[in-house]
């Protein structure tokens, strides 16, 4: 029977709690944590936040009853107790897929966490996973090339990647930077990079720097007879611009180019990541602006659904913290990012922060790229912690060398070989690791002087976005 | 401190060239070489012998040798067709691959026995 209309404010617990639903396998799933503002329930809260997340506004509206709302809308079916926190409740929220223009990231992210966020009747809202249905996964490009192309196209087989961020990141000429890029590619690395912020500034324009680091590529690989390569970063005020400095990169023979996919947007990240796919080039993903969004507990959208999100998008690399470092990673929960960026079906597993099942179907992953304050006495640990399908990168861990670039690149080389052949030997190598570098050493004054050079350095602080959990 | 060192490569020292994974290492003796292909062998991936003249070592089309050892799991036959590349090309590189068939690429691939460089 049709419905009347009837003008004014209803509670949005009637229309959009609906703790009897069960998901479909097609409907995109959210997890909020959310804190609602005092006297507000936990239902209504929730409900709120599907209405204003989909379908709903403040108001009834009489346009409503032009449109079947009910199967539209976002409903929120379960809530739970946040772990620690006795404000704070997970509502859990389906959606239709219609509500989602395909292939277009931008859009579910509009829905999910556009005006929502600064809705009054919550305190405080922050999406902490999504589910994303294999129907709307395959409507996304995802990583242009993904790990076996990468690996075949780079020749890197049975190891991490080995990789640097050429440093000081900003006040370099074109061809001092160049430099620098050589003596890296020289002394073993597979990869150097463009710090985030490296766009085309006046001490060194893009155009000069692309030629003078594909001059250091050439060179460095006619030498060691290895592949090597150094991320673009094509990161550019307009997507014309990036797309020309893209175009040029492959002109001058460059296997990948990078892009930061936060500041630029998802818009640009989606176009230049088909743009690679196009071309066959590899795509480096840094996640600069990640911590505004992500490190604070209670606000904002948790790193998972943030790498989610860029694996639809387009990547084939994306900075993931490295556990052991000098930036914010809690272990488990990091090696639960991991797992969705390089697995094709992650299971729930609450104890790795992973609120549901995901299928990313035929989608290639993407390598994690462990990077921030780490050298070779982590080296053992990382290769633990992250396996071979990763990116590894030290920056001053490798340029702070005593004896330069090359030396430094060498020393990573060799400990990160000498971890892996003990790693297949069976060896435990977080047990084992100062023994095992110890003994590469011998063969290997670089690394020899590297490990005297970093014994002390430590970064133990506690990390600020830990995993819920109880407090009593 | 010790004395600040120079980093030994160029172009013209064939001693610079390099063939990828553990080629950073010392040479692999027959005891670490055992220990790789029983690795190879418990990761359930094929082992597969290629070699080539080192000059053209950066292709990535190395020469067969015969084919991959399709569900070999006997370490010394592993060995023994190695050892045997080896034997018939004394002055090629030699690597060992492992062919993982469920992500469709080499689980790891390393040159076991080095020629000399070019």
């Amino acid at each position: 029977m049709a419905k009347t209309y009837n003008a004014g404010v209803k509670e949005y617990r009637e229309t959009y709690w609906m703790p009897d639903y069960t998901p479909k396998e097609s409907d995109f799933l959210a997890c909020f944590k959310v804190v609602p503002q005092a006297g507000v329930p936990r239902e209504e809260a929730a409900a709120a936040v599907a209405a204003e997340s989909s379908t709903g506004t403040w108001t009834t509206v009489w346009t409503d009853l032009l449109t079947d709302l009910d199967y539209y809308k976002g409903r929120a079916y379960a809530i739970e107790d946040v772990p620690g926190d006795d404000e704070a409740f997970y509502a859990f929220i389906a959606y239709p897929l219609d509500l989602f223009e395909e292939g277009s990231v931008v859009n579910v992210l509009t829905s999910l966490v556009g005006n929502v966020f600064g809705f009054k009747a919550v305190r405080s809202l922050r999406l902490e996973d999504v589910r994303i249905p294999v129907a709307f996964v395959v409507t996304c490009g995802g990583p242009p090339n993904g790990i076996q192309v990468e690996r075949d196209k780079m020749n890197k087989y049975g190891r991490a990647l080995l990789g640097c961020t050429i440093k000081p990141k900003l006040g370099l000429s074109a061809k001092n930077y160049g430099r620098a890029v050589y003596e890296c590619l020289r002394g073993g690395l597979d990869f150097t990079k463009d710090d985030e912020n490296v766009n085309s500034q006046p001490f060194m324009r893009w155009r000069q720097r692309f030629e003078f680091v594909a001059e250091a590529i050439h060179k460095a690989e006619a030498e060691t007879g290895e592949r090597k390569g150094h991320y673009l970063n094509v990161t550019a005020p307009t997507p014309e611009a990036m797309y020309e400095r893209a175009e040029f990169a492959k002109e001058l023979g460059m296997p990948i180019i990078m892009h930061d996919y936060l500041t630029a947007g998802f818009t640009a990240n989606t176009g230049l990541a088909n743009w690679c796919r196009r071309n066959g080039m590899l795509l480096h993903i840094h996640r600069a602006m990640h911590a505004v969004i992500d490190r604070n507990p209670r606000h904002g959208i948790h790193f998972r659904v943030l790498a989610k999100m860029l694996r639809l998008s387009g990547g084939d690399h994306l900075h993931s913290g490295t556990v052991v470092g000098k930036l914010e990673g809690d272990r488990a929960a990091t090696l639960g990012w991991i797992d969705l960026m390089r697995e094709r079906y992650v299971k729930e597993d609450r104890s790795r922060g992973i609120f549901f099942d995901q299928d990313w179907a035929y989608m290639p992953g993407l390598l994690p790229v462990a990077s921030g304050g780490i050298h070779v006495w982590h080296m053992p640990a990382l290769v633990s912690i992250f396996g071979d399908d990763s990116v590894l990168q030290f920056g001053g861990g490798t340029l702070g060398h005593p004896w330069g670039n090359a030396a430094g690149a060498a020393a990573n080389r060799v400990a990160l070989e000498a971890c892996t052949q003990a790693r297949n030997e069976g060896r435990e190598l977080e047990k084992e690791g100062k023994e095992i570098l110890t003994d590469a050493a011998k063969a290997s004054p670089e690394l020899k002087m590297a490990m005297e050079t970093w014994k002390e350095i430590k970064f133990e602080f506690d990390t600020v976005d830990k995993l819920d959990v109880a407090h009593r | 401190m010790s004395e600040m060192q120079d980093y030994h490569s160029s172009l013209s020292d064939p001693s610079s060239r390099k063939f990828e994974t553990f080629s950073y290492l010392q040479e692999l003796d027959p005891g670490q070489i055992r220990r790789q292909v029983e690795y190879i062998v418990r990761r359930g991936w094929n082992p597969a012998v290629e070699h080539t003249e080192p000059e053209n070592a950066f292709d990535h089309y190395w020469y067969m040798w015969k084919l991959p050892l399709f569900g070999e799991a006997d370490v010394d036959r592993i060995l023994a067709e190695a050892e045997a590349c080896h034997k018939a090309h004394p002055n090629h590189h030699v690597r060992l691959i492992g062919y993982d068939n469920y992500k469709q690429s080499q689980g790891t691939a390393m040159v076991i026995y080095r020629g000399p460089t070019v």
